[in-house]
């Protein structure tokens, strides 16, 4: 992985074309059994992106790039804006000024006539098809069992063929390790086995980039590590852009090539794990882990 | 009290067409709550304001002044409705009415984290409302349905106003012929009741299935469920 100096800058929109941020998977991590996720990776990069939620300001002009492929953990105190990010990037939010890239292509904006507009429902379709999400609280869907979970968005949004979801989705299961919980409801499974299904469900999407949200608060303790391992092996023997937000500081080191230290909406300071969390040059980082780490 | 019963044939066929009355007007009323409930809950300003102009204009109309405009208003403008069709037409828009704001509400108290798990998942908006809000809404429609439906069975009640051969019109017939008007009101009352029972019945049958199916009760041969609901709200907003 490049480390922060070496990041490519992601385009801006006048060279965009020219200079896909994309990435080839190097052969030695692409093992071909995995059902995981490989080929072109796209980056992402904020600029000046702001959102607000009334009056309150979640992000400030906040300029961020992530290098395709990159695996970037964001940490920081609650309301600093860490999870805006990602949902900014899940088009679940709308910024309020400023423009997000996700590759060569705007995620918030789109061009018409010369001129660029908010992104309508087509586009961020279109944008979406390279992101996954997991979410805190799995969020699977009651009304489905495991497999329908599973196959509902590659059969229906992707227009892969039944037979060719159903497939995947027990590869996906199978690396999971809930072959057995197939035909299981969701109500039927422990709180870390949902989020590994959640986990499956997002991959079975085939998303560049992949946005993990507090994917163990809502764990037993004693579920957690099993959760993080898988996640571990995910980034591994994937090429998944990947932004984690976690308040798990052992698990943000393993996981991240760079982590990013947020508060009141602005980066206070990032650098590759052993800095920030061996020795962090910002007073603000220092508290931060010695409150995160006390409890 | 035994011409009643020897009557009481009759009093069947009336409850026959009452029965009748409440199926269809409870298809056309579902069909219109599904149609403006769901409307009522898109972004767009205009389908909004058209499930807002239907909800209120049928819900302020008594069903039985829409049913007198539909079987004597109309034909004096050359549209003319049998008795059946004009009792149907306004049992259904009328309930209709009531059901959409079931149908929104339902929609709207599905957890905000399902909705989101669904654009994550790139389902397209019309994907996201038949694939995964409404199943869900279905379980929080059911028991106001429930209710509903009882209640547009009992308004059948008045449709003997147009003509209609329905268990009360068959009732006052036989009041008129026998004079036993209490033996003859308490018999129908104890069928109206017996009718409800029956689609509360059908009801119950029906959130039977749905709990199943969100996974609220165990299906068949498959062990306990867990407590914790799957899809809880999520904890949206800034980190």
């Amino acid at each position: 992985m490049p480390p922060t100096d070496t990041t490519p800058e992601a385009p801006t929109p006048e060279e965009a074309p020219k200079t896909p941020l994309s990435k080839t998977p190097l052969p030695e991590t692409a093992p071909s059994k995995t059902p995981l996720p490989h080929g072109d990776t796209p980056g992402i990069r904020f600029e000046k992106v702001v959102k607000r939620f009334g009056g309150n300001v979640v992000l400030r002009e906040l300029d961020f790039t992530v290098a395709p492929g990159e695996r970037v953990t964001l940490i920081g105190p609650s309301g600093s804006g860490k999870t805006t990010i990602l949902r900014l990037l899940m088009t679940l939010e709308k910024v309020d000024d400023g423009v997000i890239w996700i590759g060569d292509r705007s995620l918030s904006h789109m061009e018409r006539g010369g001129r660029r507009v908010p992104a309508n429902e087509k586009h961020l379709h279109e944008m979406r098809k390279q992101v996954g999400m997991v979410f805190q609280q799995f969020n699977l869907f009651p009304n489905m069992n495991v497999l329908r979970n599973l196959t509902e968005g590659p059969v229906h949004v992707l227009g892969v063929s039944r037979d060719e979801a159903v497939e995947r989705a027990r590869g996906l299961l199978d690396m999971v390790g809930l072959a057995d919980k197939i035909d299981a409801h969701p109500s039927q499974l422990s709180g870390g086995q949902q989020q590994r299904v959640a986990i499956a469900r997002a991959l079975a999407m085939q998303p560049k980039v992949l946005l993990l949200d507090e994917v163990t608060s809502a764990l037993d303790p004693e579920l957690v590590v099993g959760v993080q391992d898988l996640l571990r092996d995910i980034a591994r023997q994937s090429d998944l852009t990947l932004l984690c937000v976690t308040h798990e500081m052992h698990f943000a080191r393993d996981i991240s090539d760079r982590v990013l230290m947020f508060d009141q909406g602005q980066i206070v300071e990032e650098g590759p794990p052993e800095q920030i969390f061996g020795d962090p040059a910002e007073q603000r980082t220092r508290d931060f882990l010695q409150a995160v780490l006390a409890t | 009290m035994s011409d009643v019963l020897d009557s009481f044939p009759l009093l069947l066929r009336g409850s026959w067409i009452t029965l009748q009355l409440t199926v269809y007007s409870a298809v056309l009323a579902l069909a219109l709550s599904l149609l403006f409930g769901v409307l009522g809950t898109t972004r767009g300003l205009a389908p909004r304001a058209v499930s807002r102009f239907y909800v209120e204009f049928f819900r302020g109309a008594p069903a039985l002044v829409l049913m007198f405009w539909f079987f004597y208003s109309l034909p004096l403008i050359g549209l003319r409705f049998t008795p059946m069709f004009a009792a149907v037409l306004a049992l259904g828009l009328n309930y209709g009415a009531y059901g959409a704001e079931v149908v929104r509400g339902s929609i709207n108290a599905v957890p905000k984290a399902q909705y989101e798990a669904a654009v994550a998942l790139n389902l397209t908006p019309a994907q996201r409302m038949r694939r995964v809000l409404l199943p869900q809404a279905v379980a929080l429609m059911l028991p106001p349905f429930g209710n509903l439906l009882i209640e547009l069975m009992k308004a059948t009640a008045v449709v003997s106003l147009v003509t209609i051969a329905d268990l009360m019109f068959r009732a006052q017939q036989l009041r008129a012929a026998t004079g036993e008007t209490a033996a003859v009101f308490a018999t129908i009352l104890v069928m109206y009741f017996v009718i409800a029972q029956l689609l509360q019945l059908l009801v119950r049958y029906l959130e039977r299935r749905t709990d199943r199916m969100l996974g609220r009760r165990p299906r068949k041969g498959q062990p306990e469920l867990r407590t914790v609901a799957a899809g809880a709200p999520g904890v949206g907003g800034v980190g």
